[in-house]
């Protein structure tokens, strides 16, 4: 209960760290807020006007705490460019960076972990060493160029793939949003086109976050097994006649999968946000792409919003990770 | 890959005890084949950088509009760009930028997690708490994300975006140099040395900070990777050089225009940073498991 306690004022005082960052970065930016509402022609008193009622004739630490509040009810702010404001655009967002992210992650668990297992077991022998490779090649192209080639090869020479953007254009809308995902969406509304639309365009970019999370995935698992393969109790299990399938899947897996938690839950958290580049070669309109389009037009309402988000979410995930190795693990209960 | 025991050697001074690990570590280095690939495209790479006046065929920057677009072939090997420079002059032109940003964030960003890791390690207590949790709060921002938000405030450019990759990625090595300090600071001989009446400035910057070394260098080697894949994603997005320098992220965004048709634009660089990246990487996990055995 205690370490829960403490666990839980950490978080807070990040999340509030968190808040200083955003809010200092959003002040040093070399825009006037005001002239951007008053526009260049406005007279002095307008402007002083607006400027008060903005806030920003305040001392420094009396506008934080007034972000403070405004946060504490949800309120992100007004986007400039979009006009409508922060929080309903990141609600409409969102989920389909969690789409992205949540398919990518299955395909990196699904993928990561058997090969992980099997180049532990295969320890410096071929399916180690290509597992390396595999692995080397994802840590070291870049995710946007791999991306761009993905397209040209599957969608524009082969035709295997679809394009850009979340669905055909003609399907936009045709499904009443319910959980913004898609593929959920079409299934409850059962909508077979939508569906089959939403996964041929969804295929090639979870498969190149899956891919980058394949290679960090399958690399833990295989350290995490050999840490365990090591160990006696293994001698034990083989000295006592069990199969190498049982002690390899059943022993030595089992021991892996608290760590393993964490490993997947921190995939999963740089998937949710180290999306940015993805979404930008994709035109897919997840969090990402929200915020570098509204960082090239300066739009800061938006951009510290979209930030202040992924990183709450990231704190979350990671309080998450904490606590379930107090959970899963026993010895730390 | 075997070092000599430590004990089959006794070094007659210091200095020829350091030379001699140095002499050991790149002689595991060099009998470990992928290391001995990644330290032969990082020395390519600084060696093109350093010539690439001299090995670029054109200008990088000379435009040539009759020859848009032009396919690799004998006058420019890999094509020409949308303007008609030469993609490979651009290219080593590039090297230049990326290598500068690595050895840039590679010479301050781990002193400045050392410098704040040490101190956090060693005076324990409320600096330890306050310290942490700066990191932990550059930690909780992706890097990405706290590097364009940062550029964004700032302004684009290569300082700009420096300053921001160098703020996104200093808390790991704060932790890493805190991890190690409080090990090393409950050790025998630290004890003695404080007996014998050394000042905490003595003990951390003589015999704490050396030994947090060679795992920051490992970390720095294994980083520098990721350095060059956040800097190419700042370039594509367009938040890195101005334009014409040539910046391997930004030309694959220009070439991203013509991909359908003359896909050799982006394609070129993005080799490029695949390459670079690789080399690091490779000298990276091959100084890991000779520095640092126990991270393997």
């Amino acid at each position: 209960m205690r370490a829960m306690l403490s666990l839980g004022a950490k978080a807070a005082l990040t999340l509030f760290g968190l808040l200083l960052v955003t809010f200092l970065i959003a002040r040093v930016v070399p825009i006037d807020p005001v002239l951007a509402v008053v526009g260049d022609r406005a007279s002095s008193e307008t402007y002083a006007r607006v400027r008060a009622e903005m806030g920003l004739d305040r001392p420094v630490a009396v506008q934080f705490g007034r972000y403070v509040t405004m946060l504490a009810e949800g309120d992100l702010g007004q986007s400039a460019l979009t006009r409508a404001k922060v929080a309903d655009d990141i609600a409409r967002f969102f989920p389909a960076t969690l789409e992205l992210a949540t398919v990518a992650t299955l395909i990196g668990l699904v993928l990561g972990i058997p090969a992980g297992v099997i180049a532990a077991a295969r320890h410096n022998r071929w399916p180690d060493h290509a597992l390396r490779l595999v692995s080397l090649f994802g840590y070291s192209v870049p995710v946007f160029w791999l991306g761009l080639m993905a397209l040209l090869l599957f969608y524009a020479d082969l035709g295997w793939a679809a394009g850009p953007g979340r669905l055909d254009p003609w399907l936009e809308d045709v499904v009443r949003p319910r959980s913004g995902l898609l593929l959920v969406d079409g299934v409850l509304a059962g909508n077979g086109t939508v569906v089959l639309s939403a996964l041929r365009h969804l295929a090639l970019p979870a498969a190149i976050l899956g891919y980058y999370s394949l290679a960090y995935i399958s690399r833990m698992t295989r350290s995490l097994m050999l840490e365990q393969l090591n160990q006696d109790y293994i001698a034990v299990a083989r000295a006592k006649g069990l199969s190498e399938t049982r002690v390899l899947w059943c022993h030595a897996l089992g021991n892996v999968l608290v760590p393993l938690a964490t490993v997947a839950t921190l995939a999963y958290a740089q998937l949710l946000e180290g999306s940015v580049l993805t979404e930008t070669v994709f035109a897919w309109p997840g969090i990402g792409r929200y915020i570098t389009g509204s960082l090239l037009s300066l739009d800061m309402n938006a951009v510290m919003g979209g930030t202040l988000v992924v990183g709450a979410v990231f704190i979350f995930l990671n309080l998450l990770v904490e606590g379930l190795y107090g959970r899963l693990d026993p010895r730390l209960r | 890959m075997s070092l000599a025991h430590p004990d089959a050697y006794e070094p007659a001074s210091s200095l020829a005890a350091r030379l001699t690990g140095a002499a050991e570590t790149a002689r595991a280095l060099a009998a470990d084949r992928s290391a001995l690939a990644g330290m032969v495209i990082v020395t390519l790479l600084i060696l093109a950088a350093a010539a690439a006046p001299l090995l670029a065929p054109y200008d990088p920057n000379a435009q040539d509009l009759a020859l848009r677009l032009a396919p690799p072939g004998a006058a420019h090997w890999l094509g020409t760009d949308e303007l008609g420079r030469d993609v490979l002059s651009r290219l080593l032109a590039g090297s230049r930028i990326t290598l500068a940003v690595v050895a840039l964030i590679a010479l301050t960003v781990p002193a400045a997690g050392l410098a704040v890791g040490c101190l956090a390690g060693f005076a324990g207590g409320i600096v330890d708490a306050v310290l942490m949790r700066i990191a932990d709060v550059f930690l909780a921002f992706p890097r990405l994300i706290l590097a364009l938000a940062l550029v964004a405030a700032m302004g684009p450019g290569l300082s700009h975006a420096l300053i921001a990759i160098a703020l996104a990625a200093w808390p790991p090595y704060a932790r890493l140099a805190r991890a190690e300090t409080m090990a090393i600071r409950e050790r025998d001989f630290i004890a003695a040395a404080r007996l014998s009446g050394a000042s905490p400035a003595r003990l951390l910057l003589l015999h704490i900070a050396p030994l947090c070394l060679p795992s920051l260098i490992v970390r720095a080697s294994l980083d520098m990777a990721g350095v060059i894949l956040t800097a190419a994603g700042l370039g594509f997005l367009g938040l890195g050089v101005a334009p014409p320098q040539a910046e391997w992220g930004a030309m694959i965004a220009a070439g991203r225009r013509f991909m359908l048709d003359q896909w050799w634009v982006a394609a070129a660089p993005g080799v490029a940073i695949a390459v670079a990246t690789l080399g690091f990487n490779l000298l990276g996990e091959g100084l890991r498991d000779v520095l640092d055995p126990r991270q393997r």
